[in-house]
């Protein structure tokens, strides 16, 4: 417990020393791209660790976390097509709107247990697609082109892609901190109870119902933040960011790194998201000798078959993902 | 009687065609322990869910302390000083000892909207939580994950949980279900102890137990009292004899 040079603890903390040089590397290179990729990965890195506090602390599979990336997201686009690019009044409105509705939908959901959850937070999901898809005025399927970047009054300029990267990266660390005191605060301690044993917490006289749906806001907040940082990363907003193969992403992150595990998401995005950029050229190179250029082209398009069966391995037999493979191995 | 800590009235359930609680009746005086006694099917199991609050009856009245409880919830009725415990072991397997009985404490000690401060760091919460642990005699295992604790001590657990929640009566659901002869001696004098100062509703298969123990005794057969009254007065009783006391027990004990 006391012993701070483990295997996981040295992995981790190399993690965060090559986010923190990512931007140097990329202007000494030139290399754009690695830019727009890592700061993707922090983004979407805080997005799940978000999701991990009610999955893996409060064991709630919420099949439709992404939603909240597109309340975020919409709340910064919406605005700033009305002509309201300020940030002091986009990113409140991408907290508040995602708060509100993570309310709704907790306050509803979480009176239901196990695949009836699962399917009331996708359902919920869905609508809110559907919703955006709806949405003329706003690019409907298209989607909506965001020409600014949330203005701060000149204090910080989001524009400069190394200030935008360490504003996401320092919000990370600053989610992981928050979700890491949450957890293993009072309240936290009962989300974790209920997880466990959700009949035995209230026969001690514990009113779980209203934690839960705390937690639940909680998180969708945070995701609704990291939506609102997506869509000025990308400049662009459109329903594909609430569809529910995105909240699928989100597990997949939190299930992959580790689940109840403070790093866990940021080790499953930074997993996830580099194979899904990766594979494909590695497949490539593997196949090529094989066979013709366009048929490797070919073959690497399915680089999730290679994706998938490692996921079911670290699930099957890493329990606590990444992170808990880790400290296992390090414990040897 | 007046000064009863609980008071049941005409307490009814059906589930379907089955009668759970026949227009069950009884009083259970401050610090006395009162055993429930009957064949399996008996209604004891269900007789403790309503008193706890997770089954509501059809019909009837639960006191406690002169309060209606009735239509109260389940963490209204822990939050009165009700704790019960478990027939089935339902622990929080994943935490250790220690967090278990942390978290029974922490149940009665305010809200839980505190989100900052490291609970596990939290005299307020372990020092109770270890004085518990101590009375049922597990101090020694208190950083032990629950899942790797034995049955016997998962019972000893399951006790301490509930003094920990600071009641002023036990509802103690078979805890020495599957024990062996030294854990359920060990049990019987924790709960001996524990009688000093709290009021006791046992419900238990464990003949010899019930009889050391209990100051009065209800026997449940299909949801319905059929006798109740001291320890010697039901040994004596014809009906409870034929209806659940095999004679050689009942006289292995005279």
């Amino acid at each position: 417990m006391t012993a701070w040079f483990t295997l996981r603890n040295v992995v981790v903390a190399g993690l965060l020393i090559v986010l923190a040089l990512v931007p140097v590397y990329a202007s000494v290179t030139g290399n754009a791209f690695l830019m727009t990729l890592f700061t993707r990965i922090v983004i979407l890195a805080m997005a799940a660790t978000s999701l991990n506090l009610i999955l893996g602390y409060g064991g709630m599979v919420s099949f439709g976390h992404a939603v909240y990336l597109g309340f975020g997201g919409y709340a910064v686009g919406i605005l700033a097509q009305e002509g309201m690019a300020s940030g002091f009044l986009q990113w409140p409105m991408a907290l508040a709107a995602s708060a509100l509705f993570a309310l709704i939908v907790g306050a509803l959901s979480l009176r239901t247990r196990g695949v009836y959850f699962i399917m009331i937070t996708l359902a919920f999901a869905q609508l809110a697609y559907y919703f955006a898809v709806g949405l003329e005025r706003y690019g409907g399927d298209d989607g909506l082109t965001i020409q600014r970047r949330s203005q701060f009054a000149g204090l910080i300029n989001l524009s400069n892609r190394t200030v935008f990267y360490y504003l996401c990266l320092l919000l990370l660390v600053g989610t992981i901190y928050l979700v890491w005191r949450l957890a293993n605060s009072r309240f936290g301690l009962v989300i974790q109870g209920s997880r466990s044993n959700d009949r035995r917490m209230q026969a001690i006289g514990f009113p779980t119902y209203r934690y839960r749906l705390v937690s639940f806001v909680i998180a969708g907040t945070i995701c609704g933040f990291a939506g609102a940082l997506l869509a000025n990363h990308t400049g662009f907003i459109s329903p594909a960011i609430m569809h529910w193969t995105r909240s699928g992403d989100l597990i997949v992150m939190v299930v992959l790194g580790g689940m109840a595990s403070s790093f866990g998401p940021l080790i499953g995005a930074v997993a996830l998201l580099v194979l899904e950029e990766t594979l494909p050229p590695l497949i490539r190179l593997i196949a090529f000798p094989f066979v013709e250029q366009p048929v490797a082209l070919k073959i690497s398009e399915y680089w999730q078959i290679v994706l998938g069966p490692l996921f079911l391995l670290v699930v099957l037999f890493a329990r606590g993902g990444i992170n808990g493979l880790l400290k296992a191995v390090g414990r040897d | 009687m007046t000064d009863a800590l609980l008071q049941i009235e005409g307490l009814s359930k059906r589930f379907g065609g089955v009668v759970a609680s026949d227009d069950i009746s009884l009083d259970v005086p401050k610090r006395e322990l009162h055993a429930i006694i009957g064949p399996n099917g008996g209604g004891k199991t269900t007789l403790i869910g309503e008193l706890a609050g997770e089954i509501v009856p059809d019909d009837g009245r639960i006191r406690f302390d002169g309060d209606d409880i009735t239509g109260l919830s389940i963490y209204r009725r822990s939050a009165l000083g009700l704790a019960r415990s478990f027939q089935i072991t339902s622990l929080f397997l994943d935490f250790t000892a220690l967090d278990n009985v942390a978290l029974a404490v922490q149940a009665h000690s305010g809200h839980s909207f505190r989100f900052w401060r490291n609970a596990r760091r939290d005299p307020e919460l372990r020092e109770p939580a270890c004085a518990a642990l101590a009375r049922v005699g597990l101090a020694q295992r208190a950083d032990v994950m629950v899942a790797n604790l034995s049955h016997g001590e998962h019972r000893q657990l399951e006790i301490a949980m509930a003094l920990a929640t600071k009641p002023r009566m036990l509802l103690l659901d078979e805890p020495m279900a599957g024990m062996g002869p030294e854990e359920s001696a060990r049990m019987v004098r924790t709960l001996r102890e524990l009688k000093q100062e709290l009021t006791i509703l046992l419900v238990e298969h464990d003949m010899e137990a019930v009889f050391a123990l209990a100051d009065r005794i209800t026997v449940l057969v299909y949801g319905r009292v059929i006798a109740s009254g001291t320890p010697e007065a039901i040994r004596a009783n014809v009906e409870v004899r034929q209806a659940y006391l095999g004679e050689q027990e009942v006289a292995g004990h005279g």
